[in-house]
């Protein structure tokens, strides 16, 4: 955990600082956040390509990338990602602390200066984004989303929740879809960040071995007012619920078959049966003892990996596995035994109690990162928790068996997703 | 007890040669949770060729036992080891290189159970026919799984089409045809001979108290007794500086081509010296020339020959070598001619000494900001140590390196006959 966190709204940005001796860099992030809509997922797509080719001051990635090896090779990053019904897109700028190379000096205030002149300075023509660049930048995503067939792990999870939610909001896919990416246009996308920048709640974070005030100070001096008309956020559960499994099998020229199931949960992260939830998929098939791999793996030689993990902000539990599509029926059924097993208790104190001690271990180990650590405390935000980050190993130590038995009877399989070259699911 | 200060990183590194020839270092980083541990044997896939332990004549293993050694070194008779990390709460996990074969585990808590199951599982085979005969249904799964990784068929048909004789031009993992000729004691014979406590290095970083934790380690290791080293003679085939393809075609089914052009590079002189130096200037060199604000970036972006995806990777050891330059593109061929032409221009160019200081910045920077990671340290002195240098004086290296050193290895670097062009696309 960090020293001492400090969390202060300047007008309605919200600074979050967060000191630690851990790290050789500090790292400075800046979060936008809106509900998940399909109108605006592709321009979100689309802007963290044009945003990182160049400024008013640094025009050219050429001359951006300068400034940035100045800084000691700082990594300058964006993304745009998916949580629960929210879509964030983070900007980051990571600097080598000057107290480690003897030659340097200002680093941070220069970070802070580059991060603002490249969030509110954009480079423009005529009330648009650069024709150019924009061009450029809209095959580049182009290109991001037609190569998404070709990574099967990723594909095979994507196709996955489009088929599962497909009357959910989160069906939509972070890459945003060709068919917008074709309407959009320079001008109506700068119109767009710019009304991103006025309702999108917007988080600042900083971490590494900093003195607060003085950062403070700096982060008033450099950023301007951010006075933002926040947006209402839909923030409850809209879910479908399906009475029988789909079952969708899709051919491709693969040498290994993929199988995904997906789950719901019906608890996230602000429910109080979220801690047992943690522990469930610990002993289900978040480890490599976890039921999964012991008995897909390990026992009946299926599979190179099998493992499940939550989507914790939007309630889902996602079991992935790589087999012979020969073996899709036997491994299907051996993966469906391991949740009655769940359900009926068949695991040990002594198991559980491991799990949670890998739980917790993987808790820790994630704040020995200043990015984890970032997305750690961010995830709080976007959770509405109500317990503050340093219990949370206090309320998994918590956790009875009864309550993993609970959570564990409300999970109701929804979908089975399997990627196979053969017919009727065989390879 | 060897204490090594290094003031401008702020560390300090313990070590020690224990009496059966096991070199331990420890660096301890006590703002951290987590302790990473990382034992690892000088020993790889390339290593088919060599004489066991107390005989006389070369033999020649089946492709693929390092790798498969690994997997089955956390099996032991009464069960498996991850379960007992597991229950130390620990993450462990082992990975084979071209060169080394590591174990490893991070844990937050019960650290020295931790360290003793990980010295102790390392240190005692247990392989039986049957269990070797299972672990092959489980390696073919993994072998299948990167058939379709178009990624890592780019990178090794890269490998590939530079080298004709090395074994570096084998999968790490081997083939399913050649796994099925691997027995029981092909496993204790190279275990013997490359496991001796004196071709392996245990590292470990974090949260611990170094003193104490020496004393532990040693009182472990002569716990136990080993037979007496003898040096171990390994042979490789001579492989000549010229590549082995100029061009290779992989067709499978990609949406985005792959093109790579390797740099194939057998480093020069036997100094440790003389190596890090060719090893810091292949990867200052390769940033320069791939870099967004170097010579050629833009072009290539403009022109569309690459995308976000453009990068590089860069790998030299004692016997071998070899860099890529690869991208998504739909225009491979084209790619594949420019990159070539620029390489040769580079060769002619007369890099001035501003440009060569901020090359070095950057790289003291990369460093600075990577030493964030645990495993990334652990990584980077286990690589170092077994080549005979100390991983935290490279950045020293790089601030000694002149303009003359830049200009006489890249001269050396690229030549027309180095280069090697492999395309992955559909047929």
């Amino acid at each position: 955990m960090s020293e001492a966190m400090e969390t202060k709204s300047l007008n309605d940005l919200t600074v979050h600082l967060l000191p630690t001796k851990k790290f050789k860099t500090i790292q400075v992030v800046l979060k936008f956040r809106a509900s998940l809509d399909e109108e605006t997922i592709t321009k979100r797509a689309l802007l963290p390509y044009i945003l990182r080719k160049g400024s008013t001051k640094y025009p050219s990635e050429k001359e951006l990338q300068t400034k940035l090896d100045q800084l000691y090779g700082a990594v300058l990053s964006m993304d745009g990602a998916k949580k629960g019904n929210h879509h964030i897109l983070s900007i980051r700028l990571e600097i080598p602390n000057e107290k480690y190379i003897p030659s340097a000096s200002n680093t941070l205030t220069e970070g802070l200066e580059l991060l603002n002149e490249i969030v509110f300075h954009p480079l423009l023509q005529d009330e648009g984004f650069n024709e150019e660049i924009f061009t450029r930048e809209k095959n580049s995503l182009r290109n991001r989303i037609e190569a998404m067939i070709d990574d099967k792990m990723a594909y095979a999870n994507l196709r996955l929740i489009d088929e599962m939610c497909a009357h959910e909001k989160y069906r939509l896919r972070v890459h945003g879809n060709e068919e917008h990416l074709q309407q959009v246009d320079r001008f109506e996308l700068y119109t767009y960040y710019k009304n991103m920048l006025q309702n999108n709640l917007c988080d600042l974070y900083v971490v590494g071995d900093i003195s607060s005030a003085e950062l403070m100070k700096d982060i008033e001096n450099i950023f301007p007012p951010i006075h933002t008309k926040t947006e209402s956020l839909q923030t409850e559960t809209e879910e479908t619920v399906e009475i029988e499994v789909k079952e969708v099998i899709e051919q491709q020229d693969v040498q290994q078959a993929k199988l995904h199931i997906g789950y719901r949960t019906h608890c996230t992260y602000k429910d109080d049966a979220y801690f047992a939830l943690q522990v469930f998929n610990g002993l289900f098939g978040g480890f490599p003892n976890s039921k999964l791999f012991m008995n897909v793996r390990e026992k009946h030689s299926l599979a190179y990996y099998a493992a499940s993990r939550l989507e914790s902000l939007k309630g889902l539990l996602i079991i992935v596995s790589g087999i012979d599509g020969s073996d899709y029926k036997k491994a299907r059924t051996i993966i469906e035994d391991q949740l009655l097993a769940m359900q009926n208790g068949d695991f040990t104190d002594e198991m559980m109690n491991e799990t949670k001690e890998m739980i917790i271990n993987q808790f820790l180990e994630s704040l020995d990162n200043p990015t984890g650590m970032v997305e750690m405390n961010y995830h709080q935000v976007l959770g509405e928790s109500s317990w503050p980050l340093d219990s949370f190993s206090e309320h998994i130590q918590q956790v009875t068996k009864e309550e993993v038995m609970n959570v564990a009877n409300n999970i109701q399989e929804d979908t089975v997703y399997l990627l196979t070259s053969g017919g009727e699911g065989h390879a | 007890m060897h204490k090594t200060t290094y003031d401008d990183l702020q560390e300090t590194i313990y070590s020690k040669v224990l009496n059966n020839g096991l070199h331990v270092a420890l660096l301890p980083r006590p703002e951290m949770s987590k302790v990473h541990c990382l034992f690892t044997t000088n020993y790889g896939s390339i290593d088919q060729h060599f004489i066991p332990l107390n005989k006389q004549d070369f033999i020649e293993v089946p492709h693929g036992v390092a790798h498969f050694l690994e997997h089955k070194m956390f099996e032991k008779e009464d069960g498996d080891v991850f379960a007992d990390f597991g229950k130390q709460g620990a993450s462990a996990n082992a990975y084979t290189s071209f060169t080394k074969t590591a174990y490893l585990f991070s844990a937050t808590n019960h650290i020295h159970n931790n360290v003793e199951t990980l010295l102790d599982f390392v240190q005692e085979p247990y392989f039986t026919d049957e269990t070797v005969e299972k672990e092959k249904g489980i390696i073919a799964q993994e072998i299948k799984m990167y058939d379709d990784d178009s990624e890592w068929q780019s990178f090794s048909g890269s490998i590939k089409s530079m080298y004709s004789k090395h074994p570096v031009n084998i999968d790490i993992a081997g083939t399913v045809q050649s796994i099925t000729d691997i027995t029981k004691e092909d496993l204790y014979t190279c275990y013997k001979t490359f496991y001796h406590p004196e071709n392996m290095l245990f590292f470990m970083t974090g949260n611990f108290e170094p003193e104490e934790m020496m004393h532990f380690i040693e009182e472990n290791q002569h716990s136990k007794s080993f037979p007496k080293a003898e040096k171990i003679s390994r042979a490789y085939p001579d492989e000549p500086a010229e590549v082995h393809e100029k061009t290779k075609f992989i067709h499978m089914p990609v949406a985005v081509p792959k093109s790579v052009v390797g740099i194939k590079y057998i480093p020069v002189g036997n100094s440790p010296n003389q190596f890090v130096k060719q090893d810091v200037l292949q990867s200052m060199c390769l940033d320069y020339i791939c870099s967004k604000n170097g010579p050629f970036y833009e072009e290539l972006y403009n022109e569309e020959y690459i995308d976000n995806s453009f990068s590089y990777s860069a790998t030299l050891e004692k016997n071998f070598g070899f860099s890529m330059i690869s991208t998504n593109t739909h225009h491979p061929e084209r790619f594949a001619t420019k990159m070539k032409d620029c390489l040769m221009q580079v060769r002619t160019m007369e890099m001035g000494e501003e440009t060569f200081e901020t090359m070095k910045k950057k790289l003291i920077g990369e460093m600075v900001r990577n030493m964030n990671s645990l495993e990334y340290v652990a990584n980077q002195y286990t690589h170092y140590h077994f080549l005979g240098i100390d991983f935290l004086t490279v950045h020293q290296i790089i601030e000694e390196l002149t303009l003359e050193d830049l200009h006489l290895f890249v001269k050396r670097w690229i030549q027309e006959e180095h280069l090697a062009t492999n395309i992955v696309c559909p047929k």
